[in-house]
């Protein structure tokens, strides 16, 4: 608004400037976030510190929105570019420091699929929600997705569908899976097209997740309950 | 310019039956998931004519093209984008040919998807390239004979206007309509108001506008009257999915039956609707009924939401996304920044 005065993120206290962040990242502005991100680690704050109470935070009002209907995928898309710009700043001091992971998630679509705006906003959220995500791109054979099993090891494998044609193709790749003994070493979450959990239980899935906001969310309680397994 | 065919139709009947499912007929032909359907436009040509002739022997008056995902931006996928042209023109006069033979007024309408990209400045799409993009397709489909070009499930506004400008670049009519299918709004957040309110600030407005695909006849029919509420005096279509598909040993089933949709068929007239199809799962059995109910059943009154829910079952979500809603959360903001 015209009569407001600008504010000078320099300026502001820290609790002020993550509060800041969470309505810049709202709002998308990128280089806000860049900024806000450069503050905090100036002012000493641990990267690992930023990325979960500045960006990670501010993500998951994002994400609440999404999910209740609020903010629709252009706000969401402009969201997750600014969280993506400070997080190319926070990522290689991330690795540095040894801060803790959050998870990590192979993703990709199915075989015969090529629709895919479904499957990167949930890329984008998830790694709003400081996931590793290793995206396989489209149109994915089961032998693709257990190579990417292999090589990446991941907390999570994603799978994502548009078509309802298509979708069944989530049970030929968890089936194989199971056949290989290795289904239980992973959360799988599939999602896309107009289904619901009963699906997702029918083909043997952890979870079957309605939207980007839901997959994270979803994600987050899978890794802290396996965690807990592990600790045990 | 002599009338369109869509238009002289629309001038001498209240409604007009569309017709129902292209993917779901054509998988059910042997289509694989991951082939383009438009391929089999020139592999598979018979195939294609039953496709058409079915929806005709079913009492549609107007049937769209397997041209669906036939643009540069979704052909690249299979490396087929020099074949745009092409695969247009024999989509478009294959369906010809089946109205032409069948000895009543039929119109071929060229059916455009989506591009499937996103516009700048979220995504690469431009307006340019999209325009570019369905002229190219357009071309195709005039040259094959389609009466009028029908733009479908479209979520994004700039889509749509690039879209629009193709069409007037081909000189052709069209018709338009979105997919309402996150709470109420199109996929880009578009409620049913803003859609009509989009429609009629366009330099060259579609013969007729509304919703196709989403979630289910229900949710359609409330966008529908979302966009009676308006007062739009431009003919409504509707062509909504034939349920919500389930899974099925192995094979997902759309759980609208031939009944349902009927019902369906007389509510969208009785709201005002004056062209009405279906989308996803609406097989020739489901057109019978719905033909059969339009010419049997006397108009009524137009429907409320009510008696949409108590007929065709509830919504996906609890509001259709327009209006003030007091109930609606709201977010508290700090200061935004000049």
């Amino acid at each position: 608004m015209a009569d407001e005065e600008d504010i000078i993120l320099s300026e502001l206290s820290d609790d002020e400037l993550v509060l800041q962040m969470h309505d810049d990242l709202y709002d998308g502005l990128k280089e806000e976030i860049e900024e806000g991100v450069s503050i905090l680690l100036e002012r000493g704050w641990t990267p690992y510190d930023v990325l979960t109470k500045a960006l990670v935070a501010g993500m998951t009002i994002v994400g609440a929105d999404f999910r209740d209907g609020i903010l629709f995928v252009p706000e969401v898309l402009l969201a997750a570019n600014a969280m993506k710009a400070g997080m190319a700043i926070l990522k290689p001091l991330l690795a540095e420091t040894g801060a803790p992971r959050m998870g990590k998630m192979v993703i990709g679509t199915v075989k015969g699929d090529i629709h895919d705006i479904g499957k990167n906003l949930v890329a984008m959220m998830m790694e709003g929600a400081g996931f590793e995500v290793k995206d396989l791109g489209i149109n994915n054979s089961v032998e693709k997705y257990l190579e990417a099993l292999e090589a990446e090891q991941p907390d999570i494998l994603g799978m994502s569908a548009l078509l309802t044609t298509t979708m069944p193709y989530m049970k030929v790749v968890i089936d194989t899976m199971k056949e290989k003994g290795m289904r239980e070493e992973y959360i799988v979450l599939v999602g896309g097209a107009p289904l619901n959990e009963e699906f997702g239980k029918a083909i043997g899935a952890d979870a079957y997740c309605r939207d980007a906001a839901v997959a994270v969310e979803t994600a987050k309680s899978f890794v802290a309950r396996k965690h807990n397994q592990i600790g045990a | 310019m002599t009338k369109d065919a869509l238009s002289s139709l629309l001038s001498s009947r209240d409604w007009l039956m569309a017709d129902g499912a292209t993917g779901t007929n054509l998988f059910n032909m042997g289509l694989s998931s991951g082939e383009p359907p438009e391929m089999w436009n020139i592999e598979r040509a018979d195939d294609i004519r039953t496709l058409y002739r079915n929806a005709v022997e079913a009492g549609s008056d107007i049937f769209l093209t397997n041209t669906f995902g036939g643009n540069a931006s979704r052909l690249k996928l299979h490396n087929l984008q020099g074949q745009v042209h092409e695969l247009n023109r024999v989509g478009a006069a294959l369906g010809r040919e089946i109205a032409d033979a069948s000895g009543r007024k039929v119109v071929v309408a060229g059916s455009v998807g989506p591009t499937g990209d996103i516009f700048e400045p979220m995504g690469t799409m431009t307006h340019a390239l999209a325009v570019e993009i369905f002229h190219e397709q357009a071309e195709g489909l005039k040259a094959g004979g389609a009466d009028v070009l029908w733009v479908e499930t479209i979520s994004a506004p700039e889509e749509y206007k690039a879209a629009a400008e193709a069409a007037a670049l081909a000189g052709m009519a069209w018709c338009g309509t979105m997919s309402f299918d996150t709470a109420g709004r199109t996929m880009m957040g578009v409620t049913s108001a803003a859609m009509a309110e989009m429609v009629e600030k366009l330099p060259n407005p579609p013969i007729a506008f509304g919703a196709n695909c989403g979630v289910g006849a229900s949710d359609l029919m409330r966008t529908v009257l979302g966009f009676t509420a308006t007062g739009s005096a431009r003919p409504i279509i509707a062509k909504g999915n034939a349920g919500i598909p389930k899974y099925h040993d192995g094979h997902i089933h759309y759980d609208g039956t031939p009944e349902l949709m009927a019902e369906y068929a007389v509510l969208a007239r009785d709201a005002g609707v004056r062209i009405i199809g279906g989308c996803c799962g609406t097989m020739p059995e489901h057109l019978k009924a719905m033909r059969a109910a339009l010419e049997s059943r006397p108009k009524g009154p137009a429907p409320s939401v009510e008696d949409i829910q108590a007929h065709l079952g509830g919504f996906s979500s609890a509001s259709d996304g327009t209006g003030d809603d007091p109930d609606a959360p709201k977010r508290e903001r700090r200061g935004r920044r000049g």
